[in-house]
């Protein structure tokens, strides 16, 4: 099942999410990225029905590239957070509103800050050190509450990102085969190797 | 099976009972004292004594119907269903590890349960799912433990004691007994635990979780386990897994019942506080860290800003 993990750290924000595009009981594609850039240092991996992920993380992704080219500026991370979750509370007073869960990772390169923001489907925003959605958080919070450090390094926290990956392989049945990592920090977006 | 088919039959003796039975309340006439005392000599137009079960073709059905809240909450009967329990084996015994929390549906309705079954000095026995189901079998397992030893001269393996349960619960398969269970203790093959349930699984293992905080549980407890774990580090591994789950599931807390299995049988090492453990720790205890399990505490003054090193300074 689709399962998506995010940890900050020390000037970082670490994204991960399973690669797996499924229907039904079918994988329909092993190498799916689910995890969209929407500005040099912003970064957001989606999960939920298929065709409104795509969809809503397109028109987010339109809407604050619409901002900078309007304003200059770009939307920093609490601000596109924001904008996000209003987006999703007005959908989900719509006919027919998106089913997509998010979680939102920038860097503050005014506060020199990682900031990590947990979205839901119903409009729920929450400002977190780390995060998880999916069937991956019910094993990934508990070891998190215990191994998250603020302050870790990146090398660390791949390391604790890695104890989230392994234990979710470990324990869960319909557990995903890959995940796609990036990393947001004072030097943009980039992806890394797991 | 053929009790059942008997019981809802309309031409056996049973059915016959029934029938005066239900002849009987209908004219009052008939006094109940005209047989004697009320518990009767043998009146049998109170019917034998039986349990009481919904007057339908299939009572399990009706009984699954009424009691299965995964697939309507709004259901009538709340069986308690949420828990957490633990155990593994490493190099110094056996960790068995509850929380005390009893919810029906959304209530709690106790935070001092027991759900650590001791069968008897050597043998313990975890509950999650029914507690009465529990209660009653794993006490009932006692029993012929006990008899097994009398019998034997020798006392039960913690095998052949799960073995005797699984077939036990196995036999009421499908008519709604819901247990999740760890018979955990020491024999002459050393440390044991086995996984059994009532869907008739027998499993032997190294590291168990049962119950709706399992996952909580298991997040922790993987990671920090070992084979080579000492006592005291075992200890603490049990009871911060606990701690974990009785954070996180909110069908999981209240206090933590930890014990250890060891050569001359289980110890009750404590009752701990989960409140108390994510505040202030678990106390002064062996493999204890010294303050409290929750994250806030933790990581209190730190920061994940990383400002350049001109800036900072100034």
């Amino acid at each position: 099942m689709e399962t998506s993990f995010a940890i900050t750290g020390k000037g970082y924000v670490l994204v991960a999410a399973d690669t797996t595009a499924a229907r039904s009981i079918v994988k329909m594609k092993t190498d799916e990225d689910k995890i969209k850039i929407l500005s040099p240092h912003l970064l957001m991996a989606y999960s939920g029905e298929p065709g409104d992920t795509i969809q809503f993380s397109e028109y987010v992704e339109r809407n604050i590239r619409l901002y900078q080219i309007r304003n200059t500026l770009t939307l920093g991370p609490s601000a596109a957070a924001s904008w996000i979750r209003r987006s999703l509370a007005d959908s989900i007073r719509s006919r027919r509103p998106y089913a997509v869960n998010l979680l939102v990772g920038g860097y503050d390169t005014s506060s020199h800050t990682p900031e990590l923001y947990w979205i839901d489907y119903l409009g729920t925003l929450t400002k977190i050190p780390f995060g998880a959605h999916g069937y991956g958080s019910y094993f990934a919070l508990s070891l998190l509450d215990r191994y998250h450090d603020p302050e870790a390094s990146l090398e660390e926290g791949i390391a604790t990102l890695k104890r989230c990956l392994d234990e979710v392989a470990k324990r869960l049945v319909v557990s995903p085969g890959k995940y796609l990592v990036k990393v947001v920090d004072k030097d943009g977006v980039r992806e890394i190797e797991i | 099976m053929n009790s059942l088919a008997q019981r809802f039959s309309t031409t056996s003796p049973l059915a016959h009972f029934r029938k005066i039975q239900r002849l009987a309340d209908e004219d009052e006439d008939v006094s109940d004292a005209a047989w004697g005392s009320q518990a009767g000599f043998g009146s049998l137009t109170k019917g034998v004594p039986t349990f009481t079960v919904p007057n339908l073709p299939d009572p399990t059905a009706f009984l699954r119907l009424h009691t299965d809240d995964h697939a309507d909450p709004n259901c009538r009967i709340k069986i308690q269903h949420g828990t957490t329990t633990l155990a593994f084996r490493f190099q110094g015994g056996v960790i068995v590890a509850v929380d005390s929390r009893a919810t029906a549906g959304s209530y709690v309705a106790s935070g001092t349960v027991k759900k650590v079954i001791e069968i008897n000095p050597y043998l313990l026995g975890t509950m999650a799912g029914g507690a009465a189901d529990c209660q009653y079998w794993e006490t009932y397992l006692g029993i012929h433990c006990r008899l097994h030893e009398l019998r034997n001269r020798e006392r039960i393996s913690v095998s052949a004691a799960s073995k005797y349960l699984s077939n036990l619960v196995y036999g009421y398969k499908g008519m709604g007994l819901s247990m999740g269970t760890m018979i955990c203790g020491w024999d002459k093959t050393g440390p044991t635990i086995f996984y059994v349930d009532s869907d008739g699984t027998r499993l032997k293992g190294d590291l168990f979780s049962v119950g709706s905080g399992s996952t909580f549980a298991y997040g922790v407890l993987d990671q920090g386990y070992r084979w080579d774990l000492t006592d005291e580090e075992a200890q603490e591994l049990g009871r911060r897994s606990i701690y974990a789950a009785g954070h996180r599931d909110a069908f999981s807390g209240n206090t933590c019942n930890l014990y250890h299995v060891k050569e001359d049988g289980w110890r009750f090492i404590g009752n701990f506080d989960i409140s108390k453990m994510h505040y202030e720790g678990p106390g002064d205890v062996p493999g204890a860290p010294g303050g409290g399990y929750g994250y806030a505490l933790r990581v209190e003054g730190k920061s994940s800003a990383n400002p350049p090193v001109a800036e900072a300074a100034a």
